[in-house]
């Protein structure tokens, strides 16, 4: 029996190791760094310890500014992102002609490179001396004035950055769920159809609760992926994303280390330490959720 | 609910690559089912039997001829406007519903005036699982129950919207031996007391003979024989349906007739009037040998053992001219004076003795 621990420690070792060394000693080096007030990389030396650095970081307009961004964002496209992949899934699985084209087609986002993406968005709603971006246009054949995506009013920036961030995850989820559609048993919908189910009723008592692991997989990612959302700004509005009101928490964190305003670590930490429980917060309520409500 | 068929044809049509080849899995089926009937088809796998099944629930369409429940042609209608009871081979139970939930799933889907409330469904459902004895489990979920008792709750399921005709897809082939046993007079009891119109698909002999009002036997697509259990088994009407059918199987012999006289190697067995010579197979019945050898019909075997099973014994010798590996002959236990050393010789039975023709495998009437 000790033998045999022993053995399993051995075979755990190298993942012991690596997370230890790249996950858990960071995170205690952050939130260690978090309470340390007035840091100073050069001296590596600091003043006192306190919560200070949280209180600067709550009361920074610019960190308010990148939560509520966050928060707008992860609650706009994770439910929607998630619905439409849905109803693009079930509608793959129902053809059956042209159905590993239509595959093909939508997963090609996931593989294309994010700036890329962002090079083409820019293309659709950026204005220039010469254009008022392709959508501008297309809205200017319905009479509609054109809009400023890029540089304009919040709401259509927010606009832009939201269908960004759908189209780009939506390739990933539509892959998952069409794979789980298809793992549910055909008999199952033999079984309805000679019941005399209506399709709807297929779909709600049926498909719905069959693929609902999978649908909650995609939706605790969803919510940390969006969370964690950094790229998708930058690819759209550029680095100076504080300026652009389009920050987002982890674009704060990175500001605060890096960027012009940046030499921060111990502020960085703290807004570090506050998105890790937002999102911890998130995934325990959704864990509750699904708990009830997924049947496996 | 009377259920006709008229020359039912199904045809798969597939395509590996750019070959096309088509498979004709149920080939110009006729027949009558009456009301209240127990109908079990009956064939080896891939002979189109569960095909029909689909076929009669509507899950498929057939390519060519028609379908009556009653005097209702119910062909072109879809499977959920048929009105059948159907149990799959894996039974199909929601995982994620319990079984009451099961069982009223098929009453929920109603819609207008055959709508019923709430109260109704869960009256009409536990009617239901009390049928199959079921009403202490209700509130299990389908992974809380053993294989037999997930069987009756498919069961009740297909008749708590009280079917037109039940049909029931290889029913008992997930099931452990002894269970099998016990479900398969379940299934006459529940069927019995309905008095529900009920096809069910089988692979196993012993179990469509044992419940069936009536057998079709079936091969490759095509019906070779329609009668009670007890008359196919008695009077095959070619040699396949002869070997399905039985246990232990029927022993399968080349022989000849030679001046109105059939032959298995060299012994005479019984006369044979009116047929001209040639090359035959001979089929004799396990229980068609006795240990009587006096008079003409005598066949002598090599003597490999003696198994003594009690009520009766089980003889197990070897011939030349045998088709099956070992000769299985059961006998009363009482006379064993045909044994002789390393040779048995056994009397005939005359009505368990079948001729075939050799190269068609058509019954020789004798």
């Amino acid at each position: 029996m000790k033998n045999n621990s022993l053995k399993a420690w051995l075979y755990l070792l190298p993942a012991v190791v690596f997370l230890g060394v790249f996950m858990v000693y960071p995170l205690i080096d952050v939130l260690i760094y978090s309470f340390q007030e007035g840091f100073n990389s050069a001296s590596q030396t600091y003043f006192g310890v306190g919560g200070y650095n949280y209180s600067y970081v709550l009361h920074d307009p610019y960190f308010l500014q990148a939560l509520k961004n966050t928060f707008i964002l992860v609650f706009i496209t994770v439910p929607l992102s998630t619905a439409i992949s849905l109803i693009i899934s079930v509608a793959l699985s129902s053809i059956s002609k042209l159905r590993n084209l239509f595959q093909t087609v939508f997963f090609l986002p996931y593989v294309t490179n994010t700036l890329a993406v962002g090079l083409v968005f820019m293309i659709l709603f950026k204005q220039t001396p010469i254009s008022d971006g392709f959508i501008n246009t297309l809205l200017g054949f319905f009479g509609i004035a054109p809009i400023d995506f890029i540089t304009g009013p919040y709401w259509a920036k927010m606009l832009v950055l939201s269908l960004y961030t759908i189209w780009v995850v939506m390739p990933f989820k539509i892959l998952i769920l069409t794979s789980a559609l298809a793992s549910v048993d055909q008999t199952y919908y033999n079984a309805a159809k000679v019941d005399g189910t209506s399709r709807f009723r297929i779909f709600t008592k049926i498909t719905l609760p069959m693929i609902s692991p999978t649908l909650f997989y995609l939706v605790i990612t969803g919510f940390i992926g969006a969370f964690k959302a950094y790229s998708d700004a930058v690819a759209l509005f550029g680095t100076d994303l504080n300026a652009n009101e389009m920050n987002t928490i982890v674009g704060y964190i990175y500001d605060m280390l890096y960027g012009n305003a940046g030499g921060f670590p111990s502020y960085a930490s703290a807004a570090a330490i506050i998105l890790f429980v937002i999102v911890l917060t998130i995934t325990c309520i959704n864990l509750l959720v699904s708990k009830k409500h997924v049947h496996y | 609910m009377k259920v006709t068929l008229q020359n039912l044809t199904k045809v798969f049509n597939s395509r590996v690559g750019k070959v096309k080849s088509s498979v004709t899995a149920v080939n110009d089926f006729c027949f009558e089912i009456e009301d209240g009937e127990l109908i079990g088809l009956l064939g080896p796998s891939g002979c189109g039997k569960s095909t029909t099944l689909h076929l009669l629930s509507g899950l498929q369409k057939p390519t060519s001829g028609k379908i009556f429940f009653g005097d209702e042609d119910v062909t072109a209608l879809p499977a959920e406007s048929r009105g059948v009871g159907l149990v799959f081979q894996n039974y199909a139970l929601y995982p994620h519903l319990t079984v009451l939930q099961n069982i009223t799933f098929p009453l929920e889907n109603r819609k207008g005036k055959d709508k019923l409330t709430k109260e109704q469904m869960v009256l009409r459902a536990t009617e239901a699982a009390k049928l199959v004895q079921l009403e202490n489990l209700l509130d299990r979920k389908p992974s809380e129950l053993s294989g037999g008792q997930q069987q009756r709750v498919a069961i009740a399921r297909a008749l708590v919207k009280e079917p037109r005709i039940l049909l029931l897809d290889e029913p008992l082939s997930n099931l452990d031996a002894r269970l099998r046993l016990q479900t398969r007079e379940e299934i006459r009891r529940i069927q019995r007391s309905t008095g529900v119109t009920t096809i069910f698909v089988t692979h196993d002999q012993e179990e469509a003979m044992s419940i069936s009002d009536r057998i079709v036997v079936m091969k490759d697509g095509v019906i070779h024989q329609i009668d009670k259990p007890q008359a196919v088994y008695d009077d095959p009407i070619n040699l396949f349906v002869a070997k399905f059918l039985g246990t232990p199987p029927i022993n399968v012999f080349e022989g000849y007739i030679k001046n109105e006289t059939l032959y298995i190697d060299n012994e005479a067995l019984m006369p044979i009037a009116n047929e001209a010579d040639r090359e035959v197979v001979i089929a004799i019945r396990p229980e068609g040998f006795t240990t009587e050898s006096e008079g003409e019909t005598v066949l002598t075997c090599g003597l490999t053992r003696v198994e003594v099973m009690g009520r009766d014994i089980s003889i197990v010798a070897t011939h030349d001219k045998c088709e099956n590996v070992s000769i299985r002959a059961i006998v009363d236990a009482d006379n064993l004076s045909c044994i002789n050393g390393t040779t048995v010789r056994f009397g005939l039975k005359k009505h368990k003795v079948f001729v075939f023709e050799k190269e068609s495998g058509e019954r020789i009437r004798f």
